[in-house]
């Protein structure tokens, strides 16, 4: 009986998402996801071959565009911020006191030995402006049914031609994601999961990103805690907040 | 002057041991001096050599925005082969280069990498750029340098996947299969670096037609003024193996001030000694009618005979020596490669006439100065006092 009503029930599912037009499915998204501006406190736990290292960090962001992270811990990063600006990045280092802007090959490198690039950061345009998207299944994902998207790059300029997500069909939340590149290989991998409604909206706690090019279980970049539409000074964003 | 040195070529063999100590020590600052400054003249040339032959040619164009020393300028430093260099690049007088950065994966390390573009038929450079066969079509064929297939751990055969942004900035990967693997002594040509044909790469990149760099055969060839490309000619292309090669220089000067210095305390020494000892000669050469100036005239050539004598025993042991080390080279006891510069691990001197007579020339003067100071007391002596040995 149950083995008939699965598929039954996700036919239906199915056909009620294709009604719901996919972009405003993202739109959705998009509400829980994004906000004006928020402060979070995060553990980055990222997984080498041999052994994990955990970092801790606060951030401060406004939109996608703008955003200030002040590394708590290890006492080796203790005091390393790194500042975001549209599609400009400098990092400070208290050892040497500098600031050097990330640019070129370094974008490429990954941040603090994590399955991130300073790449990944940089890409801050809204999905539904430069993807056509496109419900194509359901599939239980953690025990929650979700919505399969399939996103094709509408605009010349963006980073990753294919992506897939998996949204959640009750929090609207994605649950997870693969971005490809423009041959179809799977260049990365993101789960999401412990969301949790906060403020009204529903919001992933717990992110896994892991490059599938490279060897490793990934980096888990825990949020401990997240406060939406606060009030941050405008100072903080700029490069004179790097050496305070 | 004659007979000066006929009698200073006495008096020094007459003196024996304390002579040939100071010929050694001499004829050791000569051969030193002459070999180190054929290890700087060798490296220049093959330095000069293995870049021309590698990386630069007679010559370069670069696309103006181009700066290998600021990553911001290469994702723009690119646009269509300019007309004027059809006539040469169909001559295969004239190759141009594409340069993307991307990102290589080996064993599921993450490496920062170049990606070249580059013509499979090409003959200005010794890169094994045939070995880019062009028909395979399930990975991209790839010829790299012996340094970068040691930090990639990567062998002939090998595929690797890399990663790279088109010129929209979109991701795309791919594996590539290493064809090849060369050794070269220029570390710009073989560390980060990746080589694969250049349609496959302005395809890649949606740079069709495109380059960044275009190399000539002959740096006597005209130069073009070209909108949108900078000319750079050899020497300038050349001016940091120039610079190092000063810089280095400089610092090898301090070693044969040193290795004079020692050699010249001797015959100081040496000449001091001689003035104090031969106090009656030196009023018998007054008696008999020689003007202080003679005197002073025949110590001083005395101390340049040194020199002589030095220079004809660095040729006796020094030529063998010299001869042997130019063919066979010196090998360098730490590894080359981390230098950063185009260095051969085994450097091999080479001699000019000039570097060899400026030394002797440089070595006999010097001398002479110090033989000559010393002397200068003589034309104080009083010659009575001086026949009697009596100490002034």
């Amino acid at each position: 009986m149950k083995t008939i009503l699965i598929p039954i029930l996700s036919t239906c599912l199915l056909i009620s998402a294709t009604a719901q037009d996919a972009n405003e499915i993202l739109k959705r998204v998009e509400r829980n996801m994004s906000s004006d501006n928020r402060i979070f406190e995060s553990s980055m736990i990222i997984h080498g071959n041999r052994a994990s290292r955990t970092i801790t960090s606060r951030t401060y962001a406004v939109g996608d565009k703008q955003s200030f992270t002040e590394y708590l811990s290890p006492a080796r990063e203790q005091g390393t911020k790194m500042l975001k600006l549209e599609n400009q990045l400098w990092i400070y280092s208290p050892s040497t006191d500098r600031t050097i802007q990330i640019s070129g090959h370094m974008l490429r490198q990954s941040v603090m030995g994590s399955d991130l690039s300073y790449e990944d950061m940089m890409d801050d345009r809204k999905i539904t402006e430069i993807y056509d998207s496109e419900v194509t299944g359901t599939e239980p994902v953690d025990g929650r049914n979700t919505w399969i998207l399939d996103l094709t790059a509408k605009v010349t300029d963006v980073a990753y031609h294919k992506r897939k997500m998996w949204i959640d069909t009750e929090r609207y939340v994605p649950l997870r994601e693969e971005l490809f590149a423009k041959s179809g290989q799977l260049l990365k991998r993101t789960s999401l999961s412990e969301v949790k409604q906060i403020e009204g909206r529903w919001f992933p706690m717990k992110v896994i990103y892991k490059d599938m090019l490279k060897q490793g279980d990934g980096t888990e970049f825990v949020i401990t805690s997240v406060k939406f539409n606060q009030s941050i000074p405008d100072y903080i964003f700029s490069k004179a907040a790097l050496k305070q | 002057m004659k007979l000066a040195i006929k009698l200073a070529f006495r008096n020094l063999i007459g003196a024996g041991l304390r002579t040939w100590l100071n010929v050694i020590v001499l004829s050791f600052s000569f051969v030193i001096i002459i070999w180190l400054k054929g290890v700087m003249s060798g490296w220049d040339q093959q330095a000069k050599t293995d870049m021309t032959n590698w990386e630069i040619g007679g010559g370069q164009y670069w696309h103006e925005s181009y700066d290998p020393y600021d990553p911001f300028t290469f994702s723009d430093s690119h646009s269509p082969i300019p007309g004027e260099f059809t006539g040469e690049i169909e001559k295969g007088d004239m190759e141009p280069y594409l340069i993307a950065q991307g990102t290589i994966y080996p064993q599921g390390r993450i490496q920062s990498i170049m990606i070249k573009g580059i013509n499979p038929n090409q003959s200005i450079f010794m890169l094994p750029a045939h070995k880019l066969d062009t028909s395979m079509t399930d990975a991209i064929p790839s010829i790299i340098g012996s340094l970068m297939a040691k930090n990639l751990k990567a062998g002939i055969g090998d595929r690797v996947t890399i990663q790279w942004r088109d010129n929209q900035g979109t991701f795309d990967a791919a594996e590539i299969l290493i064809t090849d693997i060369f050794t070269v002594s220029v570390p710009a040509v073989d560390q980060g670096q990746v080589y694969i044909p250049l349609d496959r790469l302005q395809s890649m990149m949606g740079l069709e037609g495109e380059a960044t760099i275009l190399t000539y055969r002959n740096s006597e060839s005209p130069v073009v003024d070209v909108p949108g490309w900078t000319h750079k000619p050899k020497e300038i292309l050349t001016a940091q193996v120039d610079e190092m090669i000063k810089m280095k220089t400089t610092g090898q000067s301090v070693l044969y001030a040193v290795l004079l210095l020692l050699a010249m305390l001797a015959i100081f020494d040496t000449q001091v000694l001689s003035i104090f000892r031969r106090q009656k000669e030196i009023g018998t050469y007054v008696a008999l009618g020689y003007t202080r100036r003679q005197v002073v005239g025949l110590f001083t050539v005395e101390g340049a005979m040194y020199a002589v004598f030095a220079a004809l025993l660095s040729a006796a042991y020094g030529l063998p020596f010299l001869a042997w080390q130019a063919k066979a080279g010196w090998t360098m006891p730490v590894d080359a490669s981390d230098f950063g510069m185009a260095i051969a691990q085994t450097l091999y001197p080479v001699y000019s006439a000039g570097l060899v007579v400026s030394t002797v020339l440089l070595v006999l003067l010097v001398t002479t100065v110090v033989s000559y100071w010393p002397s200068r007391r003589i034309a104080k002596m009083n010659p009575t006092e001086a026949l009697r040995g009596k100490i002034q």
